[in-house]
């Protein structure tokens, strides 16, 4: 029988949070973490959790599974468990909205901060924008953030600064407009990040891309944007 | 983009330009002392004298004086900026930001004159 502890809160019936213990039996099957939230689930129905395609491409289950941020959804037991015991947690620095829920208001501003569309005033063409492969390839690495916020809330300057600090996963898409040949947006772009908050607060200590369920690498595309604020300044 | 009214009309690059290039001679200035105590092992008062009395060091030490409160304040500023909130604290972060900045830059002020006074001997 696996240990599970999970966070439970509901504002309406808890002055504060707690730590729930239960026993899941998982049959000896290296499960996901989300196949046991459903496990436990269907005990106890009041448990409260978003999921939604359970394999890791909506980015709705993010959680903190023994201290670490994930998809539970593409995390087998085998990585998450450790002493047989499992604890699970929402994702930190956020309000909770009831157990692991969280509300993710704060990460969605400071997306939205980074204007996260394509600008470009010349009239449109018959048919695209083209680019060429070289071009479309510095966009690999970026594109595909799925926003499951794991990054961003396993940030301490995120946690101190939420409003102020955009975060990895809003510098990461800051990053691949500023990478993309079809913008013309850049000054911009640039002048708007040049704040001793949206981008300097990142102190470079990778906690997001130890975390990234799709293995991307804000801290890289963070030191990019450093770069190109310096060699706008020089 | 944050506004320059809660950021004390800083500019990020500028704070983290002064970082990197403070710490590259706070760096140098280091290996320096370390390597000329570790060549002049068993030195004395005398030898320390005769270094320091050579302008070239005296200005490698005030540059290196420079960097330290460049360096210590910027580096404080970001630690009081992320703790020292209205976000952690409540209404009471401000103050505390605010006398927090007034007290480490006072003692800063008094280090580096003091350090001019002790390097020229005045």
């Amino acid at each position: 029988m696996l240990q599970v502890s999970i966070y439970r809160y509901n504002p309406e019936t808890d002055l504060e949070p707690y730590m729930q213990d239960v026993q899941v039996d998982t049959g000896g099957k290296d499960l996901m973490v989300l196949d046991v939230m459903e496990l436990i689930k269907a005990d106890d129905d009041t448990v409260v959790y978003r999921r939604s395609c359970r394999e890791g491409v909506c980015g709705s289950d993010g959680v903190n599974m023994n201290g670490t941020n994930g998809l539970a959804c593409v995390t087998p037991l085998s990585k998450a468990v450790r002493k047989n015991k499992l604890v699970l947690r929402p994702l930190p620095g956020l309000p909770v909205i009831r157990d692991l829920v969280v509300d993710m208001s704060l990460f969605y501003a400071q997306y939205e901060k980074v204007q996260p569309y394509l600008q470009n005033q010349s009239p449109a063409p018959a048919i695209e924008r083209l680019q060429s492969p070289e071009e479309r390839e510095k966009l690999d690495g970026l594109y595909e953030c799925i926003l499951c916020a794991c990054c961003s809330t396993a940030c301490p300057s995120f946690w101190w600064n939420p409003d102020k600090f955009i975060g990895p996963a809003g510098l990461l898409q800051a990053y691949r407009f500023l990478a993309d040949t079809r913008d013309t947006a850049t000054d911009e772009r640039l002048a708007r990040l040049a704040d001793p908050f949206s981008v300097f607060r990142c102190h470079g200590i990778q906690a997001c891309v130890n975390v990234c369920p799709k293995g991307l690498n804000p801290t890289r595309a963070i030191g990019h944007i450093r770069n190109m604020l310096l060699s706008r300044a020089i | 983009m944050v506004t320059s009214t809660a950021t004390m009309g800083r500019s990020g690059l500028y704070d983290w330009f002064v970082q990197r290039v403070s710490a590259v001679i706070l760096l140098a200035y280091s290996v320096f002392c370390a390597g000329w105590m570790l060549v002049n092992s068993g030195f004395g008062y005398a030898e320390w004298t005769v270094l320091f009395s050579q302008t070239w060091m005296r200005v490698f030490s005030l540059l290196a004086l420079i960097s330290l409160a460049g360096h210590a304040w910027v580096g404080l500023w970001v630690v009081f900026t992320d703790y020292l909130t209205e976000r952690m604290l409540g209404p009471v972060g401000k103050v505390l930001r605010v006398l927090a900045e007034i007290v480490s830059a006072i003692i800063m002020s008094i280090y580096f004159i003091w350090g001019i006074q002790i390097l020229w001997s005045l």
